[in-house]
């Protein structure tokens, strides 16, 4: 496929701090990779370059290659926000705008960008929170205030406001973490149905999670603390789940460790 | 450190040094872990009294800072409010009223000070708030650290040294008239400080996943700060012009110095002398022995303080109005 987006040979920096080591992989189009590995071994960090949101903390820096279908994601001539919106992200700890209302927090992304049709708004909207399983909750209240809903729900909006600029990629940091059982169901359902058009790298510590949603799995670990965090090894998750390589992933998702 | 835990773990059958570490961890364990009932009265006497003295303590301190308050307003309310019942007050000036004259209006110097105080905010507060903006939102580095001096040192800049300060560019310098226009520009000078502190702090307080998920959504900077980040800190922001409004409306020593008191309506920023209430309590003060200049004072005080009251009234229900929704 065409659409690749491709990590090769990438450090990441924070300030003088290395943080993350020589990563290299591959993520296909229409399919979920997953991020696991103990605290602090930089899954997050990693996750972060793939928007370029990494930079937006001082001191931030990225060395090696990033690409989307062959483009290089930190070429001079390229636009962080441009990339942003075609890479979009949903974090660990719900964001609603708090200042606005559902609808406008679902469409803050398009009318923030300059679109103004209200018809398309709505469209946009209502697609959205189609796609995201949050339109029959909300559909009577769309004028209410986001942060009035529950965190699952709250974080079904996030999910929709990413999916309404209509990115390529999106990466996921922890989004269960907060919920409880029956929305993360409600997300994980979510996921295998967003595969369909999206790209989706997800970063989660339940392992079971990665088993159930994802193709791909990542697994990163760092040998102490001060040192940068490393991919150990990637491949499809059954494989990684049943027969990995090294024995610190054995391991990992044996749960005899971390 | 999860790694070492788990070596750890699986020593622990193996050898007779970790099976010790073992038994010792278990035996820590048991000390920790005892079966004596949890403790869930109230603390003991000498925790009760602490806890009543501490209380006492409060409510007195609290007590003594409400006793001059109280006072002070309630003496001007008890000795001002009658000349606010009349309406000559709210729709004469002084003209034509001499010191010994009972009552006569206060609008002059009422439209003074409004006028004064809407055009120094109208300076202050862009000024104010594109600096605090600079200072949080991209303000890293040498210049930022200089501004953030300045605001530091403008702030505790007492409001004569303000007033002379223009006084030495405006008349001095460059030889102008001491006029309505100037009072502003040292009024500027005091309340910038203000508008840039409170600003910068409500600022900080709008988390950064707020930005991050805007960023996210390829939403550039600068939109992010109109859109997102200004709307969520606006109510704090609203409150930080009304304090420093307040503090400027009651400033003297720059109206002492640069906008000598007339007792006629005269509005004109640019040419002249203009009243304000606090040189019309000055002008009465030159007359104190007269009980009409007195009363005079008392009734112009509480203008004043009535109408800070609803500035910040109104700021309120601005910042209500369209503030966190929840
Ligand atoms: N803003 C920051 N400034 C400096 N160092 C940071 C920053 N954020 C993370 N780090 C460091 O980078 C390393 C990787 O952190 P990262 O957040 O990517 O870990 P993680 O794998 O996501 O962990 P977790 O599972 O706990 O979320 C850690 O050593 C962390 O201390
Ligand atoms: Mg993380």
């Amino acid at each position: 496929m065409a659409n690749r987006l491709k990590v090769e040979d990438v450090n990441i920096y924070y300030g003088a701090f290395k943080a993350v080591e020589g990563v290299t992989l591959t993520f296909e189009p229409r399919s979920v990779t997953a991020f696991i590995g103990p605290s602090g071994c930089g899954k997050s960090t990693v996750l972060r370059t793939l928007n370029r949101m990494h930079e937006v903390i001082p001191g931030g820096r990225v060395e090696g290659s990033i690409t989307l279908a062959g483009q290089d994601l930190y070429a001079a001539e390229v636009d962080p926000v441009a990339v942003r919106r075609t890479v979009g992200m949903v974090f660990q700890r719900p964001n609603p705008f708090p200042t606005m209302t559902i609808f406008d927090n679902v469409v803050a992304g398009l009318r923030l960008n300059g679109l103004r049709n209200k018809s398309e708004l709505a469209d946009a909207a209502e697609r959205s929170l189609r796609g995201a399983n949050l339109w029959n909750e909300v559909k009577d209240r769309l004028n209410k205030p986001g942060a009035g809903l529950s965190g699952g729900q709250q974080q079904r909006l996030c999910i929709a406001r990413a999916i309404a600029v209509e990115p390529h990629v999106l990466l996921m940091d922890e989004p269960c973490s907060a919920l409880d059982p029956i929305s993360t169901q409600a997300i994980e359902d979510l996921i295998e149905e967003l595969k369909t058009d999206y790209m989706i790298v997800i970063v989660t510590h339940n392992l079971q999670q990665a088993a159930r949603v994802s193709d791909q799995t990542a697994f990163f670990n760092l040998a102490a603390t001060g040192q940068p965090g490393k991919l150990v090894e990637v491949g499809p998750t059954p494989r990684i789940f049943e027969h990995p390589v090294h024995e610190s992933t054995e391991a990992y998702v044996s749960g005899r460790f971390g | 450190m999860s790694a070492t835990s788990a070596a750890e773990t699986t020593e622990a059958t193996g050898t007779p040094l970790a099976r010790l570490v073992a038994a010792r961890r278990a035996a820590y364990r048991a000390d920790v872990v005892t079966d004596d009932p949890p403790q869930l009265t109230r603390g003991s006497a000498s925790r009760r009294l602490t806890d009543q003295v501490a209380r006492v303590v409060m409510w007195a301190s609290f007590g003594l800072a409400m006793v001059p308050l109280v006072w002070i307003l309630g003496t001007v309310v008890a000795r001002g409010y009658e000349l606010l019942l009349a309406s000559s007050w709210w729709t004469l000036s002084q003209r034509n009223i001499n010191a010994a004259d009972v009552g006569g209006g206060a609008v002059h110097a009422i439209q003074g000070t409004l006028i004064q105080a809407a055009v120094t905010a109208a300076i202050s507060v862009p000024l104010g708030i594109f600096t605090a903006i600079h200072l949080v939102e991209y303000g890293r580095g040498r210049l930022a650290r200089a501004v953030s001096f300045m605001v530091d040192i403008l702030s505790g800049v007492p409001s004569i040294v303000a007033a002379l300060f223009i006084y030495a560019v405006w008349v001095t310098t460059f030889g102008f008239q001491r006029i309505g226009f100037a009072v502003c520009l040292s009024l500027v000078l005091l309340m910038i400080p203000v508008v840039v502190r409170s600003t910068e702090e409500m600022l900080k307080l709008v988390p950064n996943g707020l930005r991050e998920g805007s960023y996210a959504l390829g939403v550039p900077k600068w939109i992010t700060i109109t859109r997102i980040v200004l709307p969520t800190a606006f109510s704090g922001i609203v409150t930080g012009v009304m304090l420093g409004l307040a503090r400027v409306m009651g400033e003297t020593a720059p109206l002492l110095i640069l906008g000598p008191y007339t007792k006629s309506i005269a509005t004109n920023l640019f040419d002249g002398y203009m009243p304000t209430l606090p040189t019309m309590i000055n002008q009465d003060r030159t007359e104190i022995g007269l009980d009409s200049a007195m009363e005079r004072m008392w009734a112009t005080a509480l203008t004043l303080i009535l109408i800070v009251l609803a500035l910040n009234l109104i700021g309120r229900w601005a910042a209500r109005r369209s503030s966190v929704r929840r």
